[in-house]
C-alpha cells in the first residue's frame, strides 16, 4: 500500500507517494537527483551518500519511509556549474575527477567533515572519506582538494 | 563558474604538456554527467537473465509457461528466439550469447526475461524451469589442460598458445652457478568498477538498433549486435555514455550485456535496460585470469643472467573471449625487460569451467611479471648482490636486443626510471641486509616484531596492441570547426576516466591553435568514426591522437589556403603562432585563428574532416619465438616499502615510488593520476584482492564487503615520477601509460616483505595468513 512520504530535499517540501519497502536511493533517483548513484546497495562503496538532517548517510541502506519530515541534500543541493561548492571547486582544481562515479557521495562525505571540523587534519580527512570507494584514483589528490576546500570555507583563500 | 586553473612549465607550447583542467570535471562533480542507467527511454523495459547454477551441465528442457507470462505481459527469450548468429564474437568464435545444450559455468546466461518494471521480470522468472543434467568440471588450468574426459574447448582445452624462444636454454642452465626454480600461483582479479555494467538498447522496429552503454569497445559491441540480430552493421549504432570506470572489464563483457539487452529490444520492440547488480556484476563477469606460471632462471657468481625458462598456464575461464590475445602479452613480458641469451617461453590459455576471464589493466603481463621479478631478487641475493645494481646490470638499452630478438633503438628510458626511482626513495640507505629467520626470533624475543623493508621491480610495457592484435590497430578522427571559431571531434577510442577527452582536446588546441577551452569531444558515436579499433593496451591517447593530428593537418591547409588568398601571401608561407596566423618570413601576424575559421566558413570553404591512423608495422613469428612484438615501450621502475610485524604477518605499506617512462607527458596532471590510480590497484593485487570460488566454482566473495578494495586508509603515500624519453611515432613523443602503472607494484612489494623478513612468498596477494605461514614454514625449514 502506498503512502506519502514528506521531506525536504534541497531546500523544497515534497510529498512523494511511496511504497511502504522502498528504497531512498531509488526514490532519490526516482525524483530524478540522479547524482545519487548506486554502486552496490548493501552500504559498502559510499555512491548513494546523502546528508540526512546534515549528517552524511548511505540511501541504500535506508527505508524511504525512515526519512519522513526529514532533510535530506543531494549533490545537486549543494553547488551548480555557475556556482560550485567550494569543495566541487577544489576537485575540479586538484583534477582528482576520474571516471567521476564515486565523487558526488565522496564530496558529500567531505562536506559532512567540513561542517562540523573547518580545520580537520590530513587523518581526520582520510576517516571522513573512508567509506568511499574510488577505483581509479589513488585517493591523494581528494584528501589534497578537501583540505584545500576547507582553507577556502574558512575564508583563508 | 569553474575557474580554469593551468600551470604551465612550457612557452611554446599552447596546451600539451600542460596541466590543463579535465574537460569533464564540471559535470562530474555537479552530479550531471549522465551514466547508463541515468538515461530514460519512453515506455521502456527492463531485463532479467536466468543463468546456470551448474558449473558445468547438460541442458535437457527449458519449460516456459508462456501462457502465464503473456498474461503477465512478460515476454521470455531463448537461444532459439536469436534472429542471427548466436555467436558473441570477440576471438575465436566460442562465447554463444544464451546456452543452448550445454552449459559452462555457473551464471551463464539461458533464458532472457523482459518485462515493464524488474520487479514483473525477476518475478517471472518461476515460470520458467530448466532441466539440467550436472557433468564433471575442471577449474585449474594445470588439470585442464589435455584432460582425459573433460572437454570444454576442442580436445584439449588449450585454446591458444605462444611462444618466446632464444639460444639454447638447456646449455644456459648448465653454464650457470646457481638455478632457482618454483611454482607461483596468482588470483583472480576483479576489476570492481564502481559503475556496474549497464547497457540500454532502443530499436527503431525491426529495422535498426541503437545501443547505449558503459563500455570501452563501441566497435565490439556493434558487431555484436548486428550479428546477434542479423542486420547489417550499418543499422546497428552504438554511444557510450559516461562510463564509470573499465580497467579493462567494459572490453569484451558489454559484447554480451549490449547483446542481451538488444535481443530483449528486438522481441519486444521497445527499448530495453539492462543493468547488472553488483553481486551479478561479480559473479558473471570477466576478471584477471587467475594463473599458474613455473619459472626458472640461471645466473653465473659473476652476476652473468644465463638462462630463463618459463611455462604459463593462463585459467581462462569457460570461453576463450579474449584469451588469445592477453596470452600474448604474457608471453612477450614473461623474461622481463633483460638481456638474456637463452629463453623459453611456453605459455598456454586453457579452458576450465570458471566464469570466462578477460582483459584487466595489464592484460596478462601482471601475471608473469610477479614470478619472473620475485627470482631476479632470488638471484641477487644467491650470489650477494644489490638486487637494484643486479638489475642495472641487465636491462635493456637503446640498441639492445630483447629475449624475442626485437632491436630496440629508441625511447627506452629504464635506466633513467631506476636511477630517479632510487634516488628519490633514498634506496642505498633504506636497503638492509635481509635477516635470517634466526635474527627475526632473535629480535622477536627482545620485543621487537616490527621490521621494515625495500623492494624493488624494473618493468617494460609493450605499447598498444603488438603483433597479435594488428589487424584491429587502425583510429579514425573527425574534426570540425565552428564559425564561432570552436571546433569539435569525434573519435572511436573511449573514456572511462583515464583523461582521453582532456588529453586528446589539448592536442587537437595544440593542432588548430585554438584555445583548450573551445574544444570538445563529441560522446563517441559509432556513426560518426569508422570502426577505431578497441580503446585497451593503452593506445587512446597515440592512436586516435595520431589521427586528429592527421585531420587536424588538413583542416590547417584548408584555412592557410582561404588565409592566403584573402591577404595574398604564400599559403606555405604561414604558420599558428599563440592563437595567431602569421607570415613566417616576416613573423606578421595576420588574423587570428578564430577569424581565420570565420573566414573559411563565410567564403564556404570546407569546415570538417577525416583523419585516420594505421598503426606501426609489426610481426611476430610463433614458430621462431620470436618478432618485432611491439611497436613501442614503455619502462618502469617500482620501489615499495613495508613494514611487517614478524609475529602476525601484517604488512603495512609505507611507501610507493613508480618512475614511468611515458614518452612525453601531454597532461601531467592526469598522467599523476593514472600513474596513482594504477599503482593502487597493483598494490590491491599484490596484497588484497582475491576472488574466491566455491568448490563448485561459484564466485564466493560477490560483493564489495568480502571483495575487498583499498581504502582510503589502505593507501600510501604514491611519488609519481615522470620520465621523458620521446618516442618519434607518437604525438609529441608520448607513449602509452594506461597499463604500466598497475604491473610491477606486487613483486616490488613480495620483494619488500622478503627485505623486512627474509622469507618469499610464491603467491599473491600478501594477505597475513600467507605471510605467516611462510615465517612459520621457514622456521620449519631452519629448524631455529
Ligand atoms: S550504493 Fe549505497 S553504499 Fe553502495
Ligand atoms: S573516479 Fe572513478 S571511482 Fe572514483
Amino acid at each position: 500500500m502506498s503512502q506519502i512520504l514528506h521531506v525536504t530535499i534541497n531546500g523544497t517540501s515534497k510529498e512523494i507517494a511511496i511504497e511502504p519497502d522502498e528504497i531512498l536511493l531509488d526514490i532519490l533517483r526516482r525524483e530524478g537527483y540522479k547524482g545519487v548513484k548506486r554502486g552496490c546497495k548493501e552500504g559498502t562503496c559510499g555512491t548513494c551518500t546523502i546528508l540526512l538532517n546534515d549528517k552524511a548517510v548511505k540511501s541504500c541502506i535506508l527505508l524511504a519511509a525512515q526519512t519522513e519530515n526529514c532533510s535530506i541534500i543531494t549533490i545537486e543541493g549543494i553547488g551548480t556549474r555557475d556556482n560550485p561548492h567550494p569543495i566541487q571547486q577544489a576537485f575540479v582544481d586538484e583534477g582528482v575527477v576520474q571516471c567521476g562515479f564515486c565523487i558526488p557521495g565522496m564530496i558529500l562525505s567531505a562536506k559532512n567533515l567540513l561542517d562540523n571540523n573547518p580545520s580537520p587534519t590530513k587523518d581526520e580527512v582520510k576517516m571522513a572519506l573512508d567509506g568511499n570507494l574510488c577505483r581509479c584514483t589513488g585517493y591523494s589528490g581528494q584528501i589534497k582538494a578537501v583540505l584545500a576546500a576547507a582553507a577556502v570555507m574558512r575564508g583563508e583563500k | 563558474m569553474f575557474l580554469v586553473k593551468e600551470f604551465s612549465s612550457e612557452v611554446d607550447s599552447m596546451a600539451v604538456g600542460k596541466r590543463l583542467k579535465r574537460k569533464d570535471a564540471d559535470t562530474k562533480v555537479t552530479g550531471e554527467a549522465p551514466y547508463a542507467y541515468d538515461m530514460s527511454f519512453a515506455d521502456e523495459q527492463y531485463l532479467a537473465v536466468i543463468r546456470s547454477p551448474y558449473a558445468h551441465a547438460r541442458i535437457v528442457n527449458i519449460a516456459i509457461d508462456y501462457k502465464i507470462l503473456e498474461s503477465l505481459g512478460v515476454v521470455a527469450g531463448t537461444a532459439k528466439d536469436i534472429p542471427g548468429k548466436n555467436i558473441l564474437h570477440v576471438i575465436l568464435d566460442d562465447w554463444p550469447l544464451l546456452a543452448e545444450k550445454v552449459v559452462r559455468h555457473v551464471g551463464e546466461p539461458v533464458v532472457i526475461l523482459v518485462a515493464a518494471s524488474l520487479h514483473l521480470a525477476e518475478e517471472a522468472r518461476k515460470y520458467v524451469s530448466i532441466e539440467y543434467i550436472e557433468i564433471p568440471a575442471v577449474f585449474d588450468p594445470v588439470e585442464a589442460k589435455d584432460h582425459p574426459t573433460i572437454q570444454i574447448f576442442e580436445e584439449n582445452n588449450v585454446c591458444s598458445y605462444w611462444q618466446q624462444k632464444n639460444g639454447d636454454v638447456e646449455k644456459g642452465f648448465a653454464e650457470s652457478d646457481i638455478v632457482i626454480e618454483n611454482e607461483y600461483r596468482t588470483p583472480a582479479q576483479e576489476h570492481a568498477y564502481i559503475e556496474t555494467q549497464g547497457c540500454i538498447a532502443v530499436p527503431q522496429g525491426h529495422d535498426s538498433m541503437t545501443v547505449y552503454g558503459s563500455m570501452q569497445c563501441p566497435f565490439y559491441v556493434q558487431r555484436c549486435v548486428a550479428e546477434i540480430l542479423g542486420m547489417e552493421w550499418s543499422k546497428v549504432n552504438i554511444i557510450q555514455t559516461t562510463t564509470g570506470g573499465a580497467f579493462g572489464g567494459k572490453e569484451d563483457v558489454p559484447n554480451q550485456v549490449g547483446s542481451l539487452a538488444a535481443l530483449g529490444a528486438w522481441l519486444v520492440r521497445k527499448p530495453v535496460k539492462f543493468l547488472l547488480t553488483r553481486e551479478e556484476d561479480i559473479e558473471t563477469t570477466s576478471k584477471r585470469h587467475p594463473a599458474v606460471i613455473r619459472y626458472k632462471t640461471g645466473v653465473t657468481k659473476q652476476g652473468e643472467l644465463k638462462a630463463i625458462k618459463v611455462e604459463v598456464f593462463l585459467n581462462t575461464g569457460a570461453y576463450a573471449t579474449l584469451a588469445p590475445a592477453v596470452l600474448y602479452r604474457a608471453a612477450m613480458h614473461a623474461a622481463g625487460p633483460y638481456r638474456c641469451g637463452n629463453v623459453d617461453v611456453q605459455a598456454y590459455a586453457v579452458t576450465t569451467n570458471l566464469v570466462p576471464f578477460g582483459a584487466f589493466r595489464g592484460f596478462g603481463s601482471p601475471q608473469v611479471i610477479f614470478p619472473g621479478e620475485e627470482q631476479m631478487d632470488r638471484a641477487a641475493e644467491s650470489i650477494g648482490m644489490d638486487p637494484s645494481d643486479f638489475r642495472e646490470l641487465h636491462i635493456l638499452k637503446v640498441g639492445d636486443k630483447t629475449t624475442f630478438g626485437q632491436v630496440i633503438d629508441q625511447s627506452v628510458g629504464l635506466e633513467q626510471t631506476l636511477h630517479k626511482a632510487r634516488e628519490q626513495s633514498g634506496w642505498y640507505k633504506k636497503r638492509k641486509p635481509t635477516p635470517t629467520i634466526a635474527q627475526v626470533l632473535e629480535e622477536q624475543k627482545k620485543g621487537k616484531y616490527r621490521r621494515k623493508g625495500i623492494g624493488i621491480s624494473t618493468i617494460f610495457y609493450g605499447c598498444f596492441l603488438g603483433a597479435a592484435g594488428k589487424l584491429m590497430s587502425r583510429s579514425g578522427a573527425y574534426v570540425q570547426v565552428e564559425p564561432d571559431g570552436s571546433v569539435r571531434f569525434a573519435v572511436g577510442t573511449t573514456e572511462m576516466g583515464q583523461g582521453m577527452i582532456t588529453v586528446l582536446s589539448q592536442i587537437v588546441a595544440e593542432e588548430l591553435g585554438i584555445e583548450y577551452e573551445k574544444v570538445y569531444m563529441t560522446p563517441v558515436d559509432t556513426s560518426r568514426v569508422p570502426d577505431s579499433g578497441p580503446t585497451v593496451a593503452s593506445r587512446a591517447t597515440i592512436m586516435s591522437g595520431r589521427a586528429l593530428q592527421d585531420a587536424c593537418k588538413q583542416l590547417r591547409t584548408l584555412i592557410y589556403d582561404k588565409v592566403a588568398l584573402k591577404y595574398e601571401v604564400d599559403a606555405t608561407d604561414i604558420e599558428i603562432k599563440e592563437f595567431q596566423i602569421q607570415e613566417i618570413t616576416t613573423q606578421k601576424k595576420l588574423l587570428s585563428v578564430s577569424d581565420a575559421i570565420k573566414l573559411v566558413y563565410q567564403e564556404r570553404g570546407q569546415i570538417a574532416v577525416a583523419g585516420w591512423d594505421v598503426a606501426p608495422p609489426t610481426h611476430y613469428d610463433n614458430e621462431k619465438g620470436q618478432g618485432d612484438a611491439y611497436s613501442a615501450y614503455a619502462w618502469c621502475t617500482n620501489i615499495v616499502e613495508v613494514e611487517v610485524d614478524s609475529q602476525i604477518g601484517t604488512v603495512d605499506i609505507l611507501n610507493i615510488w613508480a618512475a614511468h617512462d611515458v614518452g612525453k607527458a601531454i597532461n601531467p596532471q592526469t598522467l599523476e593520476g593514472q600513474i596513482e590510480g594504477g599503482s593502487l590497484q597493483g598494490l590491491g593485487y599484490g596484497r588484497y584482492e582475491e576472488i574466491i570460488f566455491t568448490p563448485e566454482g561459484r564466485v564466493l566473495s560477490n560483493n564489495l564487503g568480502t571483495y575487498l578494495i583499498p581504502t582510503t586508509k589502505e593507501t600510501p603515500k604514491i611519488h609519481s615520477i615522470i620520465v621523458e624519453d620521446p618516442w618519434s611515432g607518437g604525438p609529441y613523443g608520448a607513449k602509452g601509460i594506461g597499463e604500466q602503472p598497475l604491473m610491477g607494484i606486487a613483486p616490488a612489494l613480495t620483494n619488500a616483505i622478503a627485505n623486512a623478513v627474509g622469507v618469499r612468498l610464491n603467491t599473491i596477494p600478501a594477505t597475513p595468513e600467507r605471510v605467516w605461514a611462510a615465517i612459520q614454514e621457514k622456521i620449519e625449514e631452519e629448524k631455529v
